[in-house]
């Protein structure tokens, strides 16, 4: 959309404001991420920029916000619980995912409507009903307030995001190459691995990442089904907010900033190479 | 029809396969192995999803109805409660209250008499104490004189005939009184009828509900529009820097965006020292931008934006952009070009998008929970209350089934007009 030589100056106007209103509405979506970082590093036990900081004064920044969250022993149990739940419901969705993402792209399923949307509800249906029907379950069968009831209640929320990107990979996949591993004798599951699981790489990995994102980040869930035994990074900051608002969360929304910029990029180079190697030209 | 085999020349032009059987027949059979194989791979999952996922729900659904305390607490009661005609003005016989007797000497020995006055005082506030001074009035009760009168001389209410009038209503397997409350109904002698207006909660927050995902769906499209917009007619390499710019936050965690809300938004805020220091607002006349709808409203449109932006983009990435040259060189000025032939083409991305945040909207509970105050919470948080603070779960399920046919009739639409097999995300 560049401006042609011929353009009014009615029509100049417009551009340059229209571009003005998108660097403004990106503005919004950006700054209040970035406010977070300068402020985690406040020497103070503040939420807002001191006048010393305005300054750049090197004694108004510190680390201390950081070093709390390292050695505070609420937080790093809240962190070891995170790392405990998130990779294990990965684990479970990306398994259990990946195999009916791959009977789904069958050409001949029965019921394929029903069944994708039963799939995909975990996403849809409002996070307040599944914890509220995972809370009254899950204490009849002896599962609320442990471990297991956590993993399986985060495993099932990312269940459709694994389904989403493994079924929108194997779109482009060639089933012929199935075929041609089956005739010089390879059995299904030695083509699975050889064949089909290298191919679809990519979009397994990116629905991990999401599965893993959404473990990682979730709250409402965990608040429910969990106990205080249980109690991962989010439910530490959702307390943290809502109680005593201490300027540490804003040191692990930094931490977290940059974790979600890794995954960002990671998701990006998978989506090239996936385009590559279905032969389409990288963006 | 399988029986044929090999050689022979085919029947009626029947095309027979490698081993004899004719090919309709061969291929439904390969059809089925296929299927099956399908089925056998998406079973584990299915069934996975099923157990920990939609039961859960279905149960909670049948939370919301399920009555089982008065009847399993006060079983002999409620039988004799069968030939009581609750219209008139006069108390059950005799038989009753004797059954309520021997009912309640058993409840008690359970403990069970408190969570029934608990249960009952939903629908009859009073019940609880009632139900409460049951353990000593029990005591002093003398098996050989009819209990009638010794319950009404222990606690006057056992006369009033709407205590009883309310144990009968509530005496079956299943009642609707949770979903009524929810609507904020009651059931009186008349049939049901609206509570009073000052008791009407439910609905309002209902509504609030709505309007407020209404409101900020129509400022997510105002704002993602444009963007989407810019990012479908930039040059890709431009338009890919900025699609990461829209899916940073989308990565971010919510926490830490609420947080930087909350950081941003309070009275000793980033925003309000700007403005103050900008000399725009007195320093003792701070804006109020959290802890009310302004808050939920602000941040929870930078939640949503990106949901609508995705879809947006991906309908508009499909528009030919020569249509629009050919609208101009037929005569039409940029505006017109852009209404009548970009914007029609443009609907469905809008339509996906708009139910996307809507649906995500309604049901949102931790940003209302964190910046809303009380004017800026949505039903969720209501819910939410009554499982963890109010323990009135038939209730917070009633309100959840509500919630949840909302949302499964826009996914039904969603699902009609986009189809959830194109759902894309990032």
């Amino acid at each position: 959309m560049a401006l042609p030589p011929y353009a009014t100056t009615g029509q100049r106007v417009w551009f340059w404001t229209f571009r003005a209103i998108c660097v403004a509405i990106i503005f919004f979506l950006i700054m209040p991420i970035l406010v977070v970082i300068p402020l985690s590093f406040n020497a103070q036990n503040f939420f807002t920029f001191t006048p010393e900081m305005l300054r750049f004064e090197p004694g108004a920044y510190s680390l201390r916000h950081y070093q709390d969250f390292f050695t505070n022993p609420d937080w790093q149990a809240a962190l070891w619980n995170s790392v405990r739940i998130a990779p294990v419901a990965t684990l479970v969705a990306v398994v259990l995912g990946t195999l009916a993402a791959v009977g789904l792209s069958q050409s001949h399923v029965p019921f394929r409507g029903t069944i994708m949307a039963i799939l995909i509800s975990p996403m849809i249906v409002p996070l307040i009903i599944s914890a509220a029907g995972m809370y009254f379950f899950y204490s009849r069968l002896g599962l609320q307030g442990s471990y297991w009831g956590v993993v399986l209640a985060h495993a099932v929320l990312g269940i459709p995001f694994v389904i989403i990107t493994v079924t929108a990979t194997l779109v482009g996949f060639d089933k012929s190459l199935v075929r041609a591993a089956a005739n010089m004798g390879a059995g299904p599951v030695r083509t699975f691995f050889k064949v089909q699981m290298p191919l679809i790489l990519p979009g397994v990995i990116s629905g991990a990442l999401f599965a893993f994102i959404t473990s990682f980040d979730e709250v409402v869930v965990v608040l429910f089904v969990g106990s205080a035994s249980q109690k991962t990074l989010p439910w530490q900051m959702f307390i943290g907010l809502r109680e005593q608002i201490s300027p540490t969360i804003l040191a692990v929304a930094t931490i977290l900033v940059a974790i979600s910029v890794a995954l960002l990029t990671t998701l990006e180079l998978l989506r090239r190479r996936s385009e590559k190697l279905r032969g389409m030209s990288p963006g | 029809m399988t029986d044929a085999t090999a050689g022979k020349p085919p029947r009626g032009g029947q095309m027979l396969a490698a081993d004899g059987t004719p090919l309709k027949v061969s291929l439904r059979r390969a059809m089925r192995a296929q299927k099956l194989r399908a089925l056998l791979l998406i079973s584990p999952l299915l069934l996975f999803v099923l157990l920990t996922f939609i039961l859960p729900i279905g149960d909670m659904l049948l939370r919301s109805v399920e009555n089982d305390i008065v009847p399993s607490t006060l079983p002999k009661t409620v039988v004799a409660l069968q030939d009581w005609d609750p219209k008139t003005s006069e108390l059950p016989g005799e038989p009753v209250f004797a059954g309520l007797h021997d009912d309640l000497v058993i409840a008690v020995e359970k403990k069970a008499n408190t969570r029934l006055g608990q249960r009952l005082n939903y629908e009859y506030s009073g019940f609880s104490s009632l139900m409460r001074g049951v353990v000593r009035d029990l005591k002093s009760m003398d098996t050989s004189r009819p209990f009638m009168e010794q319950f009404i001389e222990a606690d006057k209410k056992w006369g009033d005939p709407a205590v009883w009038r309310t144990l009968k209503t509530f005496s079956g397997e299943y009642t609707s009184g949770y979903l009524l409350n929810a609507l904020d109904m009651q059931r009186t002698e008349n049939g049901i009828q609206m509570k009073p207006e000052q008791e009407r909660i439910y609905l309002k927050l209902f509504l609030r509900t709505m309007a407020m995902s209404l409101g900020i769906t129509f400022i997510c499209l105002l704002l993602g529009y444009p963007i989407a917009f810019l990012l479908a007619s930039l040059p890709l390499r431009t338009s890919n820097l900025i699609l990461i710019l829209v899916l940073l936050p989308f990565w971010t965690s919510l926490l830490v965006r609420t947080a930087a809300w909350k950081v941003l938004l309070q009275q000793q805020g980033v925003i309000n020292d700007i403005l103050v220091w900008l000399g725009l607002v007195a320093d003792n006349a701070r804006l109020v931008m959290i802890n009310n709808a302004t808050g939920t409203t602000i941040a929870m449109t930078h939640i949503l934006l990106p949901f609508m932006i995705l879809p947006l983009f991906s309908v508009m990435k499909g528009i030919p952009p020569s249509y629009m040259r050919a609208a101009k060189s037929l005569g039409a000025n940029d505006w017109t070009a852009f209404w009548r032939v970009y914007f029609p083409q443009s609907i469905p991305g809008v339509g996906a998008g708009a139910i996307l945040c809507f649906i995500l909207a309604i049901g949102y509970y931790i940003t209302p929970e964190l910046v809303g105050g009380t004017s800026g919470v949505f039903i969720s948080n209501r819910i939410a209350y009554h499982i963890s603070t109010s323990l009135n779960w038939g209730l917070a399920a009633a309100l959840a089934t509500l919630l949840l046919v909302v949302v499964l009739a826009l996914y039904w639409t969603y699902d009609r007009i986009v189809g959830i097999d194109n759902v894309k995300l990032g």
